[in-house]
């Protein structure tokens, strides 16, 4: 045995019984830190542009307005997002499987770079030098700073891909655990490798963009865009992964749900794999640059097999938790085990909320809007955010969020302070984010553009009406957002209070204030004997599901069959 | 039973359930329906985004709308040019920073070729209130045959970030009935 796998650099984790490698506690710690910094610019930034959006305060001039969006942008979707990627990854390797970190000081190195290229970005967009928005669509031209802070950032992040990789190697090799990976394990490194293709594409754009802004080479706008979107489009399925392995492990958490069948859940989480990166068509089908084959071909994921995914662990995530409800005795009707789940615990309502906007609203809305022809309808108005919304924020960092819960006992070793408050946040963040989504899909039907600093057009040539629905629907979409901006700050209070100044638990079983129900009180283990894999709950509120699917897909079909002619 | 944070039993390559196998039966059958309906649109939509593409030089096509402008124009308003080309013809679109030229005059229920194309940056076309969208690509001309079915005034927005003065690019589209409609003839002057 090496040093770094003496004994004494482990702790055993009192809930859970997993031996925790020191430095994994301490680099979950740091890239959850890192996140958090990032959500509260990101939370900043996005209630000024919501406050400039909402014509009745249009509070930025346009320049800032850009330049906000493009550090909301920025921030959220890269910086947040990865960096709590991160803290996954090593505790889904090395926590999960009691090992330890494979190359601790690379973990660093990572980091470093990570926190460098996050900061040079940053800088680049404050002070004006990279007003190209969230895509950077050449030729729009950011200071060669901005690609190359881009760059740094993403080197680090695939460091930490092959640390991932190393670890599980190291895990097999000192048989830390028995026999297959667990699930959650399993979730997560089907969201390294994609992670790993994602960064190729971001490796393959970036650089040359990089060179094009110090003069070196040239860089075609469409080609730009179809790579691009292999980096920006894929990247949102490390989202989806990662976030559908936070459902299986707050399901495991919270009340002890049970894996129904590791084929189907590996399965299609083996899809995500296979047909991932073909999702930067969805960006390119009213281009000009490609063909009507290879837009639907590649905007299907080859016959949606990635959305079977998607349906599939919708159905299995609520199934999980069914029919471990049902084998605990909450077994009355149909939906007892849903009712008297634990709606109080912030890890559990964060992930049904997480699951439910996820699913009825972020991918009924994409499936529907990457459909090649509906497109025409739907690119580049409010509907594309509006259905970005409620996937990545009403779907992954809600579904973070729950987890923090988790993470501030278990890794940090904090009570969470003001726990009432956490206990309100993810239904706050989720109903906000969900009348945001649902109204900001709204208005985009009538055509408003997404980024866009003036819907009244003031210094154009020619005055546009928008029908007069639209002034209430921003209004609305609004106060979800500002409702959505208090569940954050809540989050962000709660968890920096509680990581810097919070109570420290003592060693020992964990009780007390400041827990949520699935620490204090852990799910009973399932009584012995034979438990029908019962879920006919689950299969109504799939059915309810598919339907709300249907009727939305073929509205937009009706509402695409009256517009122009065009061929 | 067991979580998704345990190791699953030695054999995990077991048969659905019931429920399960009932779902993934119909989520699949769903999905084929979903891949279907692109081709289906295809041959019998009037709704395409396919369109005819080439790469052209941003600055031939800046020419190829002048010379569109010259054979074609009969007025003008607020500095732009009016141009109203006969049925079936080419019609030329220019959009950069932060104008859409020229003002397009067209026919109801008659086609035309619309080509789109951008002299410096991405824009987008954005149809109102008709809400029709098109991505506008520096170096590539986008051919669409278009057939509008209502008269009226109607205005094109931008809707690809381009700069500064983003909110500012708004283009026009006038559409007559085709039985009032002045059509300048080929070579006309206003």
């Amino acid at each position: 045995m090496t040093a770094a796998t003496a004994p004494a650099d482990f702790r055993t984790c009192p809930r859970t019984n997993l031996k925790i490698h020191a430095a994994a506690d301490a680099l979950i710690k740091a890239n959850a830190v890192a996140a958090t910094v990032a959500l509260l610019i990101g939370g900043i930034a996005a209630i000024l542009v919501l406050l400039t959006r909402w014509q009745a305060v249009h509070l930025l001039p346009a320049d800032w307005f850009y330049r906000i969006l493009t550090i909301h942008g920025m921030s959220m979707l890269i910086f947040f997002i990865i960096f709590f990627e991160m803290a996954i990854l090593y505790f889904a390797s090395a926590v999960v499987l009691n090992s330890r970190v494979a190359t601790p000081r690379l973990g660093w190195v990572a980091f470093a770079l990570m926190v460098l290229g996050a900061l040079m970005t940053e800088a680049t967009m404050w002070t004006g030098h990279a007003d190209v928005l969230f895509t950077s669509y050449v030729p729009l031209q950011a200071t060669s700073w901005f690609y190359l802070g881009v760059i740094l950032f993403a080197v680090g992040a695939l460091v930490v891909v092959f640390i991932f990789f190393g670890t599980l190697v190291v895990a097999k090799r000192e048989r830390t655990y028995q026999g297959s990976v667990p699930l959650v394990t399993f979730g997560a490194l089907t969201a390294a490798i994609i992670a790993f293709i994602t960064l190729a594409h971001g490796a393959a754009i970036y650089i040359p963009t990089y060179l094009w802004s110090l003069g070196l080479m040239k860089v075609d706008p469409e080609v730009y865009r179809m790579v691009w979107w292999g980096l920006g489009h894929a990247s949102q399925q490390i989202n989806v992964a990662a976030m559908v392995s936070v459902w299986y492990l707050l399901g495991a958490l919270t009340i002890g749900s049970v894996v129904l069948n590791e084929k189907v859940s590996r399965g299609a989480f083996a899809l995500y794999i296979l047909f991932i990166s073909m999702a930067s068509a969805h960006h390119l089908l009213v281009d000009p640059g490609l063909g009507s084959a290879w837009k639907i071909w590649n905007t299907s994921y080859f016959m949606y097999m990635a959305v079977l995914a998607s349906m599939v662990h919708g159905f299995t995530v609520p199934a999980g938790l069914e029919v471990g409800q049902r084998a605990r005795g909450l077994t009355k009707g149909m939906f007892e085990w849903l009712r008297k789940a634990p709606w109080g615990d912030p890890g559990f309502s964060a992930m049904i909320f997480s699951i439910v906007v996820f699913g009825f609203v972020g991918g009924i809305t994409g499936v529907t809007f990457g459909t090649e022809q509906i497109n025409i309808i739907a690119h580049n108005t409010l509907r594309i955010p509006g259905h970005f919304h409620a996937t990545v924020v009403s779907g992954t960092a809600l579904a973070f969020m729950g987890l923090t819960y988790y993470v501030i006992p278990l890794i940090f070793r904090r009570r969470i302070a003001f726990y009432s408050l956490a206990k309100i946040q993810p239904w706050l963040f989720a109903i906000g984010m969900l009348i945001f989504s649902l109204m900001m899909t709204f208005a985009g039907t009538f055509g408003v553009p997404r980024r866009h600093w003036d819907i009244t057009f003031s210094g154009a040539p020619f005055d546009v009406q928008f029908n007069p629905a639209v002034n209430l629907v921003i209004g609305l979409m609004a106060l979800g957002g500002l409702m959505a901006a208090v569940g954050g700050g809540i989050y962000i209070l709660v968890t920096v209070w509680s990581v810097f100044f919070g109570e420290r638990l003592p060693a020992g079983p964990l009780t007390g204030h400041g827990l949520p129900p699935g620490i204090a009180t852990p799910p009973q283990p399932i009584p012995p004997g034979d438990h029908p894999k019962k879920a006919t709950g689950t299969l109504v509120l799939v059915f309810v599901f598919l339907a709300a699917f249907i009727a939305y897909y073929f509205i937009n079909w009706k509402l695409l069959s009256v517009v122009w002619r065009i061929g | 039973m067991h979580t998704g944070i345990d190791s699953p039993p030695r054999v995990w390559w077991l048969p659905l359930h019931g429920a399960e196998r009932i779902w993934v039966t119909v989520a699949f059958a769903w999905c084929l329906v979903l891949f279907a309906m692109m081709p289906l649109w295809q041959l019998k939509g009037q709704q395409n985004p396919s369109g005819i593409r080439h790469k052209v030089e941003p600055t031939r096509y800046y020419q190829r709308v002048q010379e569109f402008i010259k054979q074609y124009q009969v007025g003008e308003e607020a500095g732009f040019p009016i141009v109203a080309p006969p049925p079936g013809s080419d019609v030329y679109l220019l959009a950069q920073m932060w104008k859409w030229t020229p003002i397009l005059k067209l026919q109801k229920g008659v086609e035309y070729t619309l080509h789109l194309s951008a002299l410096d940056v991405n824009h987008g076309f954005n149809l109102n209130p008709v809400n029709i969208n098109f991505q506008v690509v520096p170096g590539y001309d986008y051919g669409l045959k278009i057939v509008p079915n209502a008269a009226g005034d109607f205005r094109i927005v931008c809707d690809e970030f381009c700069g500064i003065g983003h909110h500012t690019m708004v283009g026009k589209v006038i559409i007559v009935d085709s039985a009032a409609a002045p059509v300048a003839a080929p070579g006309g002057a206003p």
